[in-house]
């Protein structure tokens, strides 16, 4: 069941899709182009900008959007010296890039379509805006969109689809063409499907067990990203409270002559640190997109569980139907009645009908058994073919959702690391300020003249006369002072 | 400010001192070695964090020759009332002292008795508050653990800060209350209830009357103990607000680890690390419990003291002004009338003697404060700061050890070019990576040292890291999409 994009000639130039690429080590492309499909190898996708539209919507009203700029270029490498060929671009608004997925849905409905980043903003915790045209939102969301294209382009079958490929080459017209393709009608019976009520006799064991692992990673995600956005907002009112401190060292110093110094500076590592919070949650940030891509994904995965399950009934249903039609031909030809029908009974009551209507009748049936042994064939191939297919794509999801969500918790790893260096650093920095207090030689006078007429007696030389004896430890007293000074106090 | 000449009959005045020997105790015990810190008290909770380099310092200050401690709180129960009984050791060689050692057992009144005694007596000298009769915040309940051992603590430094004083720790109150077994008996003695309240009346009075003309110095200490106090709140404030915000991210971080331990059991490759991050979560809590649990012990005690400070240097600044307006109101009383001025004149003289002497209590015992005051912030900033790098020196060992494990599986690798070559976990750090330039930073011990290796050095970064600790291996430079890129 493969693509609508039928036409191939073009597509087949694309190329085959070699799934395994020899990659070296040292060449820094993301993991999907290492596995390469051709559609990649020939060319770079980025959705380099954002930048905000206003115009007429479908009822006419002013509106003001954000479309998206998409960077192709042939990814040849350029020649030493040389500078990269131009880009084509074009601009999408989400909506497009929406079209683009619910046709992918309908046509492909055995792959697990990669998803969009959120159409509005959750999980998000207070200092973040919900606003759609936010600035940070849009530049996450552009991220998420150049995500989504490089996935689709990476994936062994969606790569070689041809809308997706107009959808990345041809700006205007594309929406034409993708309605044209007539996918809408199966994305509504598709829906309908979706939300229809059935029971599938025989369920597919390993799409079960499926669907409920994407059932608990949607509900562990969605837990995880509400526990992360509160801690993301406790994290926020430490660190900026410790401005405060910032404030009032300054405040303080001001007030005093040894300390000034020292608390001043202290003040400013405070500042710093309150501040720092802000970049440690933006990094945060890529780890919670990452989280999302695979709540959403599991979306996905759901729907084609779905899908298989209304296969699996139709091709139930059609056997179901089939074995009643064979059953209502063997009556007819042995006579007996053993299922009710208005026919036998009315025979029953009227006389048996006659040899021509039953073999006329006989023949109908035969048709109609013929017709849905058919159907039961027909249905049996899509189902045994959408499992092989689902389940091939199903083995690489899991594949890709293990490494990919390793890479995250490792990058998260990162950022903690990241986090703790800043804090070490930070309030070394600050112990150095505080240190400074009471070390710092002031120029306050008295002090100085304190220091030199109040000598303590063990400070002075061995060779000094004046001196007494030495001050051994701690539980003897220490000699006379001179008369002429009795310091009252310790110096300051 | 007066500090170099201490007359001597100035100190006969102020003190209750019979013999001379303890004036030469007195001018002994504040000779200071000249340049050196103020010898942190072994009684004050930071210290017992730094005893070792108290030593060297106890070395070559003040030699100390009194020590008091206040520890083994004990309910005591009578008829009437439930208390709490303190013991209070005191190990001495002055001479004063008919034994070298002493042991009590006091009661918080006690404590109030002694101070009010020293303040009594010193009316311009700065004691050092005593801790509060009972905390209105959170309705703690009088005998709840936290608040006997917080109240030990401040008691214990309170005794030490007398006896670090050169005029009060040779009060005789002060030796009684280390010494006497029972001290009803002394509390008895003294100026009575009545005569205290005649003070206050003329103190009242006095205030109301007003002062004639202040001392510019002791303006300008006043302005800056207003100050003072309101810097030191505001920093208690401050540092209280980042206690509760801390428990408060504690309380959410508590539920990271079962959320992803509650993921790994529904994952098979990935229940692995997903455990290792759970772990680490947890890990990072218990440092974080650690961390709130020492600002409250440290920080806030210290901050405390001082706030309560203030308002003993607002006291001091008030007596001392009640001093002189009393001598003012009598001299007026002398200018104007014309009967009996010789016996006014006497009375006059003897409260003008009383000024200079209060005012140059006040001048000497100020910068010895001001020392002091620096001393234990200081300390008490250093230990907040020194706790807060360890914390986030632990919270990094937590997490590389993460990284490390991580990376010690011979796990399935692109054409099996993995490669073991001892080095330290790093991460790119270019945002815009040049294929050719991949240097990897040194992440152990950062705070200490930030190094870059080229992809194949077969060397590391040897002061940091020695072979016997970790396996390590490369972390590979692996970006999962442009996108996800780890910026650095």
């Amino acid at each position: 069941m493969m693509a609508d994009s039928g036409s191939s000639e073009e597509v087949a130039v694309i190329g085959n899709t070699d799934l395994t690429s020899t990659e070296s080590e040292n060449n820094i492309i993301n993991t999907m182009v290492e596995k390469g499909t051709s559609l990649l190898r020939k060319m770079e996708i980025n959705v380099a900008e954002a930048e905000k539209r206003t115009g007429k919507n479908t009822v006419n009203m002013q509106e003001t959007y954000t479309v998206y700029l998409i960077e192709t270029r042939p990814a040849e490498t350029v020649p030493e010296g040389g500078t990269p060929a131009a880009p084509d671009t074009l601009w999408r608004r989400y909506s497009e890039f929406e079209l683009l997925r619910t046709y992918l849905l309908v046509t492909y409905p055995y792959i697990i379509i990669p998803p969009l980043p959120e159409k509005r903003a959750e999980f998000v915790w207070h200092k973040l805006s919900a606003d759609n045209l936010d600035p940070d939102f849009v530049e996450r969301r552009r991220v998420g969109l150049e995500n989504f294209l490089l996935r689709v382009a990476s994936h062994s079958v969606l790569s070689n689809d041809e809308i997706f490929y107009r959808f990345l080459t041809e700006e205007k017209g594309w929406r034409e063409m993708v309605l044209e393709t007539g996918f809408q009608d199966k994305a509504d019976s598709r829906l309908k499907s979706l939300s229809a009520m059935f029971r599938v006799k025989n369920p597919d064991k390993r799409f079960t067990a499926l669907k409920h692992y994407s059932d608990e990673l949607n509900t562990v995600i969605s837990q995880l990203l509400r526990v992360r956005a509160r801690v993301a907002d406790r994290m926020y009112g430490v660190y900026k409270v410790h401005g405060n401190y910032g404030r009032v060292f300054s405040e303080w110093s001001a007030i005093e002559k040894e300390m000034g110094d020292g608390l001043q500076s202290a003040g400013h590592h405070m500042d710093t640190y309150a501040a720092s919070i802000d970049d440690i949650l933006e990094e945060e940030e890529h780890y919670a997109d990452q989280l999302k891509e695979y709540l959403f994904y599991t979306d996905a995965v759901r729907s084609v569980c779905r899908k298989h399950e209304l296969i699996q009934y139709e091709l139930e249903m059609a056997a179901q139907d089939l074995a009643h039609k064979k059953q209502q031909k063997e009556e007819l030809a042995t006579g007996t009645v053993r299922v009710f029908s208005l026919k036998g009974m009315t025979s029953k009551l009227f006389g048996q009908e006659s040899q021509e209507q039953r073999e006329s009748r006989l023949a109908a049936l035969e048709q109609s058994i013929q017709e849905g042994e058919e159907a039961v064939k027909e249905k049996n191939t899509e189902c045994q073919e959408f499992v092989r297919t689902a389940w091939e794509d199903i083995e690489r999801f899991k594949e890709q959702k293990d490494k990919d969500l390793r890479e995250a918790l490792i990058s998260y790893a990162i950022m903690q690391i990241s986090m703790c260096k800043k804090g070490i650093q930070v309030w070394s920095n600050a112990k150095e300020c505080f240190n400074k207090i009471q070390k710092e030689r002031t120029t306050d006078p008295r002090r100085r003249a304190l220091s030199r007429a109040s000598k303590a007696p063990w400070r002075r030389h061995w060779s000094d006369p004046t001196r007494k004896n030495a001050p051994a430890h701690r539980h003897t007293r220490p000699p006379d002072p001179p008369e002429t000074s009795k310091p009252v106090n310790c110096p300051v | 400010m007066s500090g170099q000449t201490v007359p001597a009959d100035f100190s006969g005045h102020m003190l209750d001192l019979d013999e001379d020997e303890d004036l030469e105790v007195f001018s002994k015990n504040t000779s200071l070695a000249d340049g050196s810190p103020m010898p942190n008290s072994p009684s004050s909770m930071v210290n017992q964090y730094r005893l070792e380099e108290d030593e060297e310092e106890q070395q070559d200050a003040n030699a100390k020759d009194i020590f008091v401690t206040v520890d083994n709180p004990e309910s005591h129960v009578t008829a009437i009332e439930t208390f709490i009984m303190y013991r209070v050791l005191t190990k001495t060689t002055r001479s004063e002292f008919d034994s070298s050692e002493y042991e009590v057992r006091r009661r918080y009144q006690d404590f109030l008795w002694l101070r009010s005694r020293l303040e009594e007596n010193h009316p311009t000298l700065i004691v050092h508050p005593l801790p509060e009769k009972f905390v209105m915040k959170g309705m703690v309940e009088r005998f709840n653990d936290d608040f006997i051992e917080t109240r030990r603590r401040a008691l214990h430094r309170f005794l030490n800060k007398i006896s670090e004083h050169p005029i009060l720790s040779c009060s005789q109150h002060f030796r009684v209350f280390l010494t006497a077994q029972e001290l009803t008996s002394h509390k008895k003695q003294g100026p009575g209830f009545l005569s205290r309240m005649g003070e206050t009346v003329r103190a009242v009075a006095n205030s109301v009357r007003g002062l004639r003309s202040r001392p510019e110095e002791f303006t300008t200490m006043q302005e800056y103990v207003e100050d003072f106090s309101n810097k030191v709140c505001s920093v208690d404030k401050v540092t209280q607000r980042i206690i509760k915000e801390q428990r408060e991210y504690l309380d959410e971080m508590r539920q990271y680890g079962p959320t992803y331990t509650q993921w790994a059991g529904s994952e098979e490759e990935l229940a692995e690390p997903l455990k290792g991050v759970a772990g680490c979560v947890e890990r990072c809590s218990k440092e974080t419990e650690e961390q709130i649990h020492h600002l409250s012990e440290v920080l806030v005690p210290a901050l405390h003291e001082y706030v309560l400070c203030a308002e003993t240097l607002k006291a001091v600044m008030r007596r001392r002004d009640n001093i002189q307006a009393e001598f003012e109101a009598k001299n007026e009383a002398l200018a104007s009338r014309k009967v009996d001025q010789e016996a006014l004149q006497e009375e006059v003289d003897a409260l003008a003697d009383r000024v200079e002497l209060a005012n140059n209590a006040l001048k000497g015992d100020w910068s010895r404060w001001q020392s002091s005051m620096r001393t234990d912030l200081r300390s008490a900033f250093i230990s907040t700061a020194e706790k807060n790098v360890e914390y986030y020196e632990k919270c990094l060992a937590v997490w590389e050890s993460f990284l490390l494990s991580q990376r010690a599986e011979p796990s399935e690798q692109r054409d099996g070019e993995e490669r073991l070559i001892p080095v330290m976990v790093g991460h790119h750090t270019s945002r815009h990576c040049d294929p050719n330039d991949q240097t990897y930073e040194c992440l152990h011990n950062l705070h200490v040292h930030g190094q870059k290796f080229p992809l194949d050095s077969s060397s590391c970064c040897s002061s940091c890291c020695s072979s016997e600790t970790l396996p390590l291996l490369w972390m590979e430079n692996r970006m999962v999409a442009p996108s996800l890129m780890i910026v650095r």
